[in-house]
């Protein structure tokens, strides 16, 4: 791999930029690999990165359907905090983004993390029962965490409205500074860059059809681009996630929507920070472009397809307007939608399927953007090691069976 | 001076001039004019820097395709970014400026991060900015981000209105050109109900641009279609999104082009949501440009975009003119710009020859065309010098002095909302572009937006859809109307060249112009393994600035595909998603701002509450008196006097709020038994019961008092914020899992007022209130239900209380409320009736250790939990049931409900506290959470509420509350604070 720094900028803008190698290679599928990640989004590339990294299983391939981080990596607003309420949750979102903020010289990849603090408000006296609650616990877990008053929202995002006259005035907010916002595609990037110097093959257009499984166990798996043979098979699809345990005979206690993310076109920088409220629901950051990145709830139906329904994205812009009335004269530049998976306790499902060999990291619906590094951290070991990371036990499949459920619905704010 | 307005022509408005200022400098345009072309005719080309390099630019396309020409438009709140000036309609007194350029558009500092863009390609910063770590969070990303942006927000609120419109129509035509045209009109003569929608003000599309041809066509056809009753005509109305079940949407400009002008009141804009049966596509085509060196200089411009400025705007931006093209349309611009009086230089034109009869005529004005050659480079500062033409084999190029260059690499079909729909795009090699191929909706795409761009054509195929469409919505027996005759000029194909080879090493040829991404970075981001179009766009930001490239996708992709040796269509197409341009934020969110925004529900007592001077909460969509504070009162002291006067006399509670479910039908009863995890087969008729209900993982999920009004028929009430949850709940059950139960739900929250008097005094004063009812403890016991006249009025008299107190719950239909409720304060007035809110019920109900949905529970509590097992039945199944035997849910140490009292009594726990045993451990082990917290002025304390870990097993044991600043302690004990004589439970 050959190192990026400033020094191979200016040398390669000595030759017109002409000899810069490729990221990764685009290599034919093998016949046979000791651990095949199915899904080439941030998490599945993570997953493969740390796999080679830290556990030396280096003939991993990466299937990915379509083209890397085309899926919710490349589609999500990109909000990454681990101001969770609950011990397993707050342990391993924090666990990620210790990662993330190191993860540019890790992966020799600048990732642009911007920690530049992010506000969830409360309405109502539920929310700020909640969030006081939220604040009380990540601190003595450890996670930087304060309960603002409104005029020190006001303080920390200017442009934010505080009037009593709002429908749902702002009655305060926990505020996490680390917290805040990343670039994803270089997410995504940087971690198949890294895989693939590790010797993963990443392998794009190429779906996975159906599992080869035998007694039990899975052998291998079929794909657009032939058989491949395996014992271990990582499946971290996304939206997806149940139509490849479909296969599996598994099913998941998953369901899939539509979520829709917004930008408006480029403005001066004016947003000083990432600003989410659950009750007036909608949440906002502004991109080092300068577009105004936004998005709120899911579309409630289910669906596959990536995209969802105009009026869904009015109620958020009414959402918008009512904290931010000064940005009533913006435009909306683009729009699209991803497909998440949502579990029953809208946390993540990482660890072993009933069939031997079938690993699964999913569920991670509405928020696991900044889960990224941490995911493809625990899931590695979890392969790896034939057994969960601890961090990663919690979230094991058996959950649902045993009823030790993360419910992180009631308590989390908005779900990003 | 070059560029100019003719003295003739045109279609703008001589006789009413308009000033205007841009950039600081005052301008003067017609009535008719946009601020571009006002703008040409003044000859300030020059309008705005780029977005990576500050490279001077000037105006390029004529339309929505407009990629340089943004402008900060207005002042103060009505101040809008980024708008485009070739769409902007000149009114008197407008004013504008440039975007990106500081401190002026002339003198701009940022141009000298040009001196360094060597280092500058596709996705550098990804490369860099690590080192020292340190500094990427204080240096290098706020450098980053203080240059990113192009206009500013308002600093403001927008002080104007924004509506929404709801309708149908058979027939939806979006783009009134003439293929538009010719399809509004066959489906509106054959009956069909028909909106035609323009994003320009004036109809008529590229008939406007054209000379001369078909002028009274287009006026005759524009006259019948106005005089029609069945037609709509939609004129500064933008088709921008196109979704499922031919729905889409619209937005009209109504005062935009009026400025200050525009009448008070009028909203500023309205989003149309258009059902249709049937829809033509007949948006027209936009022209790419060519990739040459320097192809962005101010004064390089669209070639149909320097036929617009001249033929419908009388300006020509420019004296000295040189044509560029790969296809024969374009010497049309060539035959306008010496017709106008410009000298035209040369056409200079790739292909081997030009037979068609456009180049006959260029070549009969003798005007040089030089075949097999083409621009390599273009020259020049803020306005363009010279090109540099060459053979394109190569060869010895001669540069030409110009300040003007015209020029077009053919053109492509707005694809846009044939692709939003779903439609599949299909590259058609002869004409070099994508068109519409299989399509998903009910929709067909006509002229040029169809790759039909010969007018004759064009004209007959909108005519044609426009009478199928009309027949596919039941208006047959209809003909198409006969097209006019046009005599379409003989036209060679166009020869696709979509980079001038050579021209790579002579300067920056330029792709996406707004986000400076050039051919280099196209060919670098190739290289690098960024070969899907989608990692190209991403990698490259080319096609993602608020042009959404509409000039530069095609190129980019065909640079791509000879980049990575891949034909076009195998190279893909990327998605176009909506908006087609962008969409003001206002306007999507309408009128629901402000109170609107989600509706406020207020009881009929409402008004009562406010004269008083309530403090109101927002319960859900509620507003609910919180306390009623009395001569300067806080909100603790009204609190504790409310609380006090419950327990010692009477207070009365607006319980209006409470969701109402009518539940009625012979399987009712089994119904409620299967939903709540107590039973109520049982219940006889007459009689209430408190239920508590779990979701399907055994979690409590609301609760509240259900009455048997019959042997098939209840009254449910649920939580204020849960009504609508509780009664989506039921109906799914019903309607999904049990549809044989016959059971019908009816909400009745709004239909009942409820007042309810609570207080050793209650009884007194509903024996007062309804003399015939029997109010004594044998006749009327506690969790009974009589119906009866109370103070006139016929009600429900519910015995039932969330306070510990006796207490009488009134319902009354909604309208006779606030009479009920001033005839319980007058009958109360010598009991020193006490109007209590929220606050002090919340501190009633935690005396007696009544839990509150959603705050002692958050999902994750079962009714044990909470010690109520006493309500969880044994023998019958419900919702929720199986998942109590989860290892999990069964386990004994689970958090459970308690009690807490601080070692200090003044001491009142915060809500939210998290509980642990040892503050010195590390990590600390969390047990717990304060789930309410009160001071008791009947207890004289502070107590709360909490959950802790095994809890029930831990009475009597002292735990702590770690604290910002202080650690809390507080003794566990009962969850109930008052015995039945209302006496301190705990010492
Ligand atoms: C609009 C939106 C906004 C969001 N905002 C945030 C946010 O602010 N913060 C946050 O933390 N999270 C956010 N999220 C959630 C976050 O994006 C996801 O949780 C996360 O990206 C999931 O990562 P992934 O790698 O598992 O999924 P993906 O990136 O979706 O990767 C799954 C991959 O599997 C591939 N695949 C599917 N089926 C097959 C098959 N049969 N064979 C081969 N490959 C297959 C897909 O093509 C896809 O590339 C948001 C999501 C959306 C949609």
């Amino acid at each position: 791999m050959q190192r990026f720094s400033i020094v191979s900028l200016a040398r390669n803008a000595l030759t017109g930029h002409k000899d810069w190698p490729r990221y990764w290679r685009s290599p034919k599928p093998k016949a046979a690999y000791d651990a095949v990640i199915v899904g080439g989004g941030g998490h599945g590339l993570a997953t493969a990165y740390y796999l080679a990294k830290e556990h030396g299983v280096r003939n991993v391939a990466v299937l990915e359907k379509g083209w890397l981080g085309g899926g919710n990596t490349g589609r999500n607003t990109t909000i990454v905090r681990s101001n969770y309420l609950w011990d397993e949750s707050a342990h391993l979102y924090e666990h990620s983004l210790k990662l993330f903020e190191g993860l540019s010289q890790d992966l020799n990849y600048n990732v642009m993390p911007s920690q530049r603090g992010v506000l969830n408000l409360a309405h109502n006296l539920g929310d700020v029962r909640e969030g006081i609650r939220r604040v009380n616990a990540n601190r003595l877990n450890g996670v930087d965490a304060e309960w603002l008053t409104p005029a020190q929202v006001k303080a920390f995002c200017p442009i934010v409205s505080i009037s009593p006259s709002m429908r749902y005035p702002v009655m305060g907010a926990t505020l996490q500074r680390r917290a805040g916002v990343a670039r994803h595609d270089a997410v995504a990037w940087g971690f198949a860059r890294a895989a693939d110097a590790l010797g993963v093959d990443i392998i794009q257009n190429c779906e996975v059809m159906g599992f080869d499984i035998r007694q039990g166990r899975v052998h291998g798996l079929r794909t657009t681009q032939g058989e491949i043979a395996t014992t271990k098979v990582g499946i971290v699809a996304a939206g997806h996630n149940s139509v490849l345990c479909d296969m599996a005979g598994v099913r998941l206690p998953i369901q899939s929507h539509p979520l829709q993310a917004l930008v408006s076109e480029p403005i001066k920088p004016i947003h000083p920070c990432v600003v989410m409220s659950n009750a007036v629901h909608v949440y906002v950051s502004q991109s080092d472009k300068g577009e105004l990145v936004m998005g709120a709830g899911i579309d409630s139906f289910n669906s596959y397809a990536q995209r969802g329904s105009f009026p869904v994205i009015e109620h958020q812009m009414a959402a918008v307007l009512e904290l931010f009335p000064i940005f009533s004269r913006l435009r909306m530049m683009r729009t699209w939608g991803g497909i998440v998976d949502v579990c029953p306790d809208a946390s993540p499902i990482i660890g072993r399927l009933p069939v031997e060999g079938l690993y699964l990291n999913g569920g991670w619906g509405t928020g696991g953007f900044k889960a990224t590094p941490g995911s493809g951290h625990v899931f590695a070991h979890t392969i790896a090691q034939e057994a969960p990371h601890p961090l990663a036990a919690p979230f094991a499949f058996e959950r649902f069976t045993s009823g030790a459920l993360i419910d992180e619905h009631g308590a989390a704010a908005v779900a990003h | 001076m070059t560029g100019h307005r003719l003295p003739s022509g045109g279609r703008i408005d001589r006789a009413r001039p308009l000033s205007f200022r841009f950039a600081g400098r005052r301008y003067q345009g017609f009535a008719g004019d946009t601020l571009a072309s006002a703008l040409i005719a003044n000859d300030a080309l020059l309008v705005g820097r780029s977005f990576k390099y500050h490279r001077p630019r000037g105006i390029y396309a004529a339309g929505a395709e407009e990629p340089n020409a943004l402008v900060q438009l207005g002042a103060g709140a009505y101040s809008e970014p980024n708008a485009r000036a070739t769409q902007v309609e000149l009114y008197d007194g407008l004013t504008a400026d440039a975007v990106n350029a500081w401190p002026s558009l002339e003198w701009d500092l940022g141009a000298l991060t040009g001196l360094v863009s060597g280092l500058f390609v596709a996705g550098f910063y990804y490369k860099t900015f690590m080192w020292p770590r340190a500094f990427w969070n204080r240096v290098y990303e706020p450098a980053i981000r203080r240059m990113a942006g192009l206009g500013k927000a308002p600093r403001e609120a927008d002080p104007d209105l924004y509506d929404k419109v709801h309708v149908h129509a058979d027939v939806l035509v979006a783009g009134s050109g003439p293929a538009g045209l010719a399809a509004a009109l066959a489906a509106a003569r054959a009956g069909a109900d028909v909106l035609i929608a323009d994003e320009q003000a004036e109809l008529g599309g590229s008939l406007l641009a054209a000379r001369g041809t078909l002028d009274a066509w287009l006026r005759a056809t524009l006259d019948e279609l106005r005089g029609m009753p069945n037609v709509r005509l939609l004129p500064r109305t933008t088709v921008f999104g196109y979704y499922d079940h031919n729905y889409l949407c619209l937005l009209e400009r109504r005062t935009d082009h009026l400025g200050p002008a525009a009448p008070a009141g009028l909203s500023r804009q309205r989003l149309w949501h258009v059902r249709a049966r049937q829809v033509v596509l007949a948006t027209g085509a936009h022209e790419r440009p060519l990739v040459f060196a320097g192809n962005d200089r101010p004064g390089v411009m669209l070639a149909g975009a320097v036929s617009t400025y001249i033929n419908r705007y009388a300006a020509v931006p420019g004296k000295r003119a040189v044509v560029f093209a790969n296809n024969d349309g374009a010497y049309r611009t060539a035959l306008d710009l010496a017709e106008a009086g410009a000298q035209v230089l040369a056409v200079v034109d790739p292909r081997e020859s030009s037979p068609g009869d456009l180049p006959a005529q260029v070549r009969a004005r003798g005007i040089e065309i030089l075949n097999g050659q083409a621009v390599a480079a273009a020259t020049g500062g803020k306005r363009l010098e010279a090109v540099s033409i060459g053979p394109l084999g190569g060869g010895a190029a001669r540069g030409v002095a110009c300040d003007l260059l015209a020029v077009s690499g053919g053109w492509s079909p707005v694809v846009h909302l044939f692709s939003q729909s779903q439609g599949k795009l299909r590259w058609d090699e002869a004409k070099s572009c994508f068109v519409p191929g299989t399509a998903a909706q009910a929709q067909r795409s006509v002229g040029a937006a169809n790759g039909t761009f010969a007018l004759g054509a064009a004209l007959a195929e909108g005519l044609n859809a426009g009478a199928e469409a009309a027949k596919d919505v039941g208006f047959g027996g209809w003909r198409a109307p006969e097209p006019p005759i046009v005599d379409d000029p003989k036209e060679a194909p166009p020869h696709p060249l979509w980079q001038v080879p050579g021209a790579e090493g002579r300067g920056k040829s330029f792709v996406d112009f707004q986000n400076d991404v050039t051919a280099s970075d196209l060919r670098l981001a190739a290289r690098e393994g960024f070969e899907s179009v989608e990692h190209l766009k991403r990698y490259t930001t080319t096609g993602m600035a608020t042009d959404q490239g509409k000039t530069s996708n095609v190129n980019a992709l065909a640079i791509l595909s000879d980049a990575t040796g891949r034909a076009i269509p195998a190279t893909g197409t990327t998605t176009f998603r909506a908006p087609y341009t962008p969409v003001t934020y206002g306007a999507m969110a309408g009128r629901d701002r402000g109170d609107r925004l989600d509706p406020i529900r207020v009881t009929p007592i409402h008004s009562w509450h406010v004269a008083r001077g309530a403090a109101f909460e927002d319960v859900g969509q509620w507003k609910r008196p919180w306390y009623y504070p009395q001569g300067g009162e806080d909100m603790h002291a009204a609190v504790r006097r409310e609380a006090k006067a419950v327990r010692t006399s009477l207070g009365v509670l607006d319980a209006s709020t409470l969701g109402k479910i009518d539940v009625r039908g012979p399987d009712a009863a089994e119904f409620l038994d299967r939903v709540y995890t107590n039973g109520f087969r049982k219940l006889g008729v007459g009689r209430c019961r408190y239920g508590l209900m779990c979701r399907d993982d055994g979690m409590v999920f609301d609760d509240g008092v259900t009455t048997r009004l019959a042997d098939d028929h209840f009254f449910m009430t649920t939580t204020t914020g849960g009504a609508a949850r509780v009664l989506e709940w039921l109906e799914e059950w019903l309607q999904t899992e049990w549809p044989h139960m016959k059971v019908y739900l009816t909400s009745v929250t709004e239909q009942w007022a409820t007042v309810s008097f609570a207080g050793p005094r209650a009884g007194d004063v509903l024996r007062e209130l309804a003399p015939a009812v029997a109010v004594d403890e044998e006749s009327f016991p506690f969790l009974s239900m009589r119906e009866g006249v109370v103070a006139g009025l016929l009600a429900r008299i519910f015995r039932i209380s969330f306070t510990g107190e006796p207490s009488y719950e009134v319902n009354v239909p909604s309208h006779h409320g606030l009479a009920l409720w001033e005839a319980v304060m007058a009958a109360g007035e010598k009991h020193g009736i006490t109007p209590y809110g929220t606050e002090a019920m919340h501190v009633l109900r935690a005396e007696k250790g009544f839990i509150i949905v959603g705050q002692e529970t958050d999902g994750t509590v079962t009714p044990l939990d909470l010690g109520m097992d006493w309500i969880v039945s044994k023998q019958k199944d419900f919702l929720g049931k199986r998942s109590f035997a989860r290892p999990d849910t069964s386990r004994a140490d689970r958090k459970q409900l308690v009690g807490l009292l601080p070692a200090d009594p003044a001491e009142v726990l915060p809500e939210g506290a998290q509980l642990v045993w040892d503050a010195a451990e590390s990590p600390v082990r969390m047990v717990g959470h304060v789930t309410s917290s009160y001071w008791s002025p009947n207890l004289g304390r502070g107590f709360a509420l909490a959950l802790v870990k095994g809890g029930r097993d831990h009475h009597g044991k002292t735990i702590l509350a770690p604290l910002a600043g202080k650690t809390v302690a507080a003794r566990i004990v009962a969850p109930n604070f008052l015995d039945e004589g209302g006496k301190p439970l705990h010492g």
